[in-house]
C-alpha cells in the first residue's frame, strides 16, 4: 500500500500496462519528453523510450485517427487529448469512426484504443478549457466511458479500459490530479462497467461522478451529522456500460435518487439514470428524483463565479435536505 | 478553367518503358471488371434495385487498378464512399459488392455498411470513408503500425480533389511525413468537389500537387488515366514507403464519366468537357496500348467475354440472395458481438 496522487496514478497506470504489453503505445501533444500539460506521464517516455512514448503535432484529428488505425491494425493504442474541450475538434473520430467501424462492417473491424483526457472544471480555465464531456460521448453507440474518482480507479479502470477491446473514453478530471489516495502494490486490474457505492446508507441514494464524489461523499457525512440523514453514495465510474443494476438495488432500498452532475443541464448522463430508473423503478421511489447540475451556462473564469455554478457539498447537503423534509 | 491547367495528355501515349505482358493483361482485366461492375451497378440502380446511394468511378478505373496492381498481398487499402473499384481491385468478388449495393444477406457486409463502407480486411480493404478526409489519419495509423512492428506493408489512401482542403488532410500529411510513415496518399483529382469545380475553391492550381511541398513532399501530378503511369508510380511511391523513407503525395489527373452521385445529373459540366474526355477514357488508352503491345482482338474479347461471366453470375446470384435477416441489427456494437451498454 502507498499513498499516491490521482496525477502520478495516471502515469503508473499506463506504466503497468506499457510494461505487460508491447503493443501498447501512447501518443499526445507534449506527453513524451515535456511528460505532459498535467504531468500526467512524466518518466514514461524515459521507461518504454521514443518509439512508444510519441509526441505529436497539435493535430487532434491525427492523433485519434492515428490511433485508430494503429487499433485496427494491432497495436493497442492510447491516446492523449489534453483538454477534453479539444474533443469537439476531432469529434469525427470519436462520434463517426471508433464506434461505428464494427457494426458496418459486420464485425470485420477492430479498435480497441483508449483516449485519455483532461476532463472538467475547477481550474479557472474559463469556457473552453473546463468542460464536463462525458455526456457527449454516453450518447454514442459503440464507445465505453469511463470516469474515475480516485487514485486506485485511474489505475484499475485505465488497466480495464487498455485491454478492453472496444474504444474508451477515459474522462481524467483536472482538479483530481493532485488528490492522493491509498493504491496497493503490485498489478490493479479494475471492471469497467461496475458503479461502487462507497458510503452505505439508507435514506437516499446520491449518485456522482469524478469531483462530485468527493463533494457528495462530504455532503453526506454533513447530511448525517447535521441532519441525522443516512445518505448512501454511489460512484458511478462507468457511464457505458452503466451499472444499472447497482444503481437500482440502491434505488430500492433507500426509495430517493439524487444525481450530482458536473455537466451543464441539459442532457447531462443523470438525465439518462433519472429516465431508466423511472422507468424501471418508478414504485420504489418515495419522491421524485432530483438532478443538481451546473446550471445551463457556458462557465464562466472567475474563482468565485466558477465556485457558484459547480454543484458544492453545500449545494447538495442543501438539496437533499430540502427534498427529504418536504 | 483553373482545374484543368494540368493538361491531360493525348490518347494512346504508350508508357515509358514496359510492364511486362502478365502485368499488362492483368490491368486491362482489372479495369474491364471495374468498368463493367460499376457499369452493372448503375444499370441495377435504373431498375431500382441497388438502394441507397452510391458512387461511381466510371473513368477514373486507371487509378484504383494501377495501384492495386501494384500493392503487394499485405498492402492495405482505405477508401472513400467512392470505393467500389478500390474494393473490387483488391480482388473482392463482384457479387459481394453488388450484394451489399443490392442491401442482400450475400453483401459483402450483409447490408449493415452499404455503399459508401465497403470493407473487406481480408483483403486489405480497411474501409470505405463516408466522412472526407477521416481517412487520412487512419491510414497514418496504420503505417505507423507497420514502422513500429517492422512490417513492411504500405498502407494506401485514396481520396478526391475536394479532400485536399479538409483539416485533416493537412494534419494527415504533416504528421506522416514528421514520423517518415510508410504511407501513400492517393488523390484522384476529378476536378469536381461533388459539384463545384475544385479551381473554384482551391488557392492553387494542383490541389494535391501544389501543397506537397509545405510538407516536405515533392510535386506529383500524374496522367491518372493511364494504368501503366499509374502502376509505375505506385512503385516508386511503395519502394520509398517500404525502404522506410517515407510518405508519398501523388496526384492522378482523371475523370468521372457520372454524375458525383446517383442523385446528380452533372449539369453542371460545360458543354463537351464529357465528351473530351471520353477521348481519354482509361478503358480506351488501354486496348490501344496492349493493341501496341501486339496482343490480340481475340484475347481482349476473351477477358471481357471471361469478366462479363462474373458479373453475370454476380447478378443472378444477388437478385436470388434473401434479404439480411433482422437479428444482425443488434450484433457487432461491441467486441462481444452484440451491444449491450448496461447490465
Ligand atoms: C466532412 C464532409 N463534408 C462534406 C461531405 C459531403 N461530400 C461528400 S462527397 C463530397 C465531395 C468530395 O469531393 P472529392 O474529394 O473531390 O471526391 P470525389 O467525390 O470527387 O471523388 C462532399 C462535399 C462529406 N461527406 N464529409
Ligand atoms: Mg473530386
Amino acid at each position: 500500500m502507498a499513498e499516491i496522487s490521482y496525477r502520478d496514478a495516471v502515469a503508473r497506470g499506463i506504466a503497468q500496462e506499457m510494461a505487460r504489453d508491447k503493443d501498447v503505445v501512447f501518443l499526445g501533444e507534449d506527453v513524451a519528453k515535456a511528460g505532459g500539460c498535467f504531468k500526467a506521464t512524466v518518466g514514461l517516455y524515459e521507461q518504454f523510450g521514443p518509439l512508444r512514448v510519441r509526441d505529436t503535432p497539435i493535430s487532434e484529428q491525427a492523433i485519434l485517427g492515428a490511433a485508430m488505425g494503429a487499433a485496427m491494425t494491432g497495436l493497442k493504442p492510447i491516446a492523449e487529448i489534453m483538454f477534453s474541450d479539444f474533443i469537439a475538434v476531432c469529434f469525427d473520430y470519436i462520434a463517426n469512426e471508433f464506434p461505428k467501424s464494427r457494426y458496418m462492417s459486420n464485425g470485420q473491424t477492430k479498435c480497441p484504443l483508449v483516449v485519455r483526457t483532461g476532463n472538467g472544471a475547477g481550474s479557472r480555465f474559463g469556457a473552453q478549457h473546463s468542460q464536463s464531456v462525458e455526456n457527449w460521448c454516453m450518447m454514442i453507440p459503440g464507445l465505453k466511458v469511463v470516469a474515475p474518482s480516485s487514485p486506485r480507479d485511474v489505475i484499475g479502470l485505465l488497466a480495464a479500459a487498455v485491454r478492453d477491446p472496444d474504444p474508451v473514453i477515459f474522462f481524467e478530471h483536472k482538479s483530481l490530479y493532485p488528490i492522493k489516495g491509498e493504491v496497493p502494490d503490485g498489478e490493479i486490474v479494475d471492471t469497467l462497467g461496475t458503479a461502487k457505492i462507497l458510503r452505505p446508507g439508507t435514506d437516499c441514494t446520491i449518485l456522482a461522478l469524478a469531483l462530485m464524489v468527493p463533494r457528495a461523499l462530504e455532503a453526506a457525512e454533513r447530511l448525517k451529522a447535521e441532519h441525522g440523514i443516512d445518505a448512501e453514495v454511489v460512484d458511478v465510474r462507468s457511464l457505458v456500460p452503466l451499472d444499472t443494476q447497482t444503481i437500482l438495488g440502491s434505488v430500492g432500498r433507500t426509495h430517493r435518487l439524487f444525481t450530482v452532475e458536473e455537466n451543464p443541464r441539459l442532457c447531462g448522463w443523470g438525465a439518462e439514470i433519472v429516465s431508466i430508473v423511472a422507468d424501471e423503478a418508478f414504485y420504489d421511489l418515495d419522491g421524485p428524483p432530483v438532478r443538481i447540475t451546473t446550471p445551463h451556462i457556458p462557465l464562466p473564469a472567475a474563482d468565485h463565479l466558477e465556485d457558484m455554478v459547480l454543484p458544492t457539498a453545500d449545494r447538495i447537503v442543501e438539496t437533499v435536505r430540502r427534498s427529504l423534509n418536504s | 478553367m483553373k482545374a484543368m491547367a494540368a493538361k491531360p495528355t493525348t490518347a494512346g501515349t504508350p508508357a515509358n518503358d514496359d510492364i511486362g505482358e502478365a502485368k499488362r493483361l492483368a490491368l486491362y482485366r482489372s479495369q474491364i471488371r471495374l468498368r463493367e461492375a460499376e457499369q452493372r451497378a448503375f444499370d441495377l440502380f435504373l431498375q431500382n434495385l441497388v438502394k441507397g446511394t452510391s458512387h461511381l468511378s466510371l473513368g477514373q478505373e486507371a487509378v484504383a487498378a494501377g495501384f492495386a496492381e501494384a500493392m503487394q498481398k499485405g498492402d492495405l487499402s482505405f477508401c472513400t464512399y467512392r470505393g467500389h473499384a478500390h474494393t473490387l481491385a483488391r480482388g473482392v468478388s463482384v457479387e459481394k459488392v453488388l450484394g451489399e449495393l443490392m442491401q442482400k444477406d450475400n453483401g459483402l457486409m450483409r447490408g449493415k455498411g452499404g455503399s459508401m463502407h465497403l470493407t473487406s480486411e481480408d483483403h486489405g480493404v480497411m474501409g470505405s470513408y463516408a466522412i472526407i478526409g477521416a481517412h487520412l489519419p487512419i491510414a497514418c495509423g496504420a503505417a505507423w503500425r507497420a514502422q513500429y512492428r517492422g512490417d513492411k506493408d504500405v498502407s494506401v489512401c485514396f481520396f478526391g480533389d475536394g479532400t485536399t482542403n479538409i483539416g485533416a488532410f493537412h494534419e494527415a500529411l504533416n504528421f506522416a511525413a514528421v514520423w517518415k510513415l510508410p504511407v501513400v496518399f492517393v488523390c484522384e483529382n476529378n476536378l469536381y468537389m461533388e459539384y463545384t469545380p475544385i479551381g473554384d475553391v482551391t488557392a492553387v492550381p494542383s490541389p494535391a500537387g501544389d501543397r506537397a511541398a509545405a510538407y516536405g513532399l515533392p510535386k506529383i501530378v500524374i496522367d491518372g488515366n493511364d494504368a501503366d503511369v499509374v502502376y509505375r508510380e505506385a512503385q516508386k511511391a511503395f519502394a520509398k514507403a517500404r525502404a522506410g523513407e517515407g510518405p508519398s503525395l501523388i496526384e492522378c489527373l482523371t475523370y468521372r464519366h457520372s454524375g458525383h452521385s446517383r442523385a446528380d445529373p452533372a449539369k453542371y459540366r460545360p458543354e463537351g468537357e464529357l465528351e473530351r474526355w471520353k477521348e481519354r477514357d482509361p478503358i480506351k488508352i488501354y486496348r490501344e496500348r496492349l493493341k501496341q503491345f501486339g496482343v490480340s482482338e481475340q484475347v481482349m474479347a476473351e477477358i471481357d467475354a471471361d469478366v462479363r461471366r462474373e458479373v453475370d453470375a454476380a447478378t443472378e446470384a444477388c437478385k436470388a440472395a434473401p434479404m439480411p435477416p433482422t437479428d444482425i441489427l443488434f450484433t457487432d456494437v461491441y467486441a462481444d458481438g452484440g451491444w449491450a451498454w448496461r447490465n
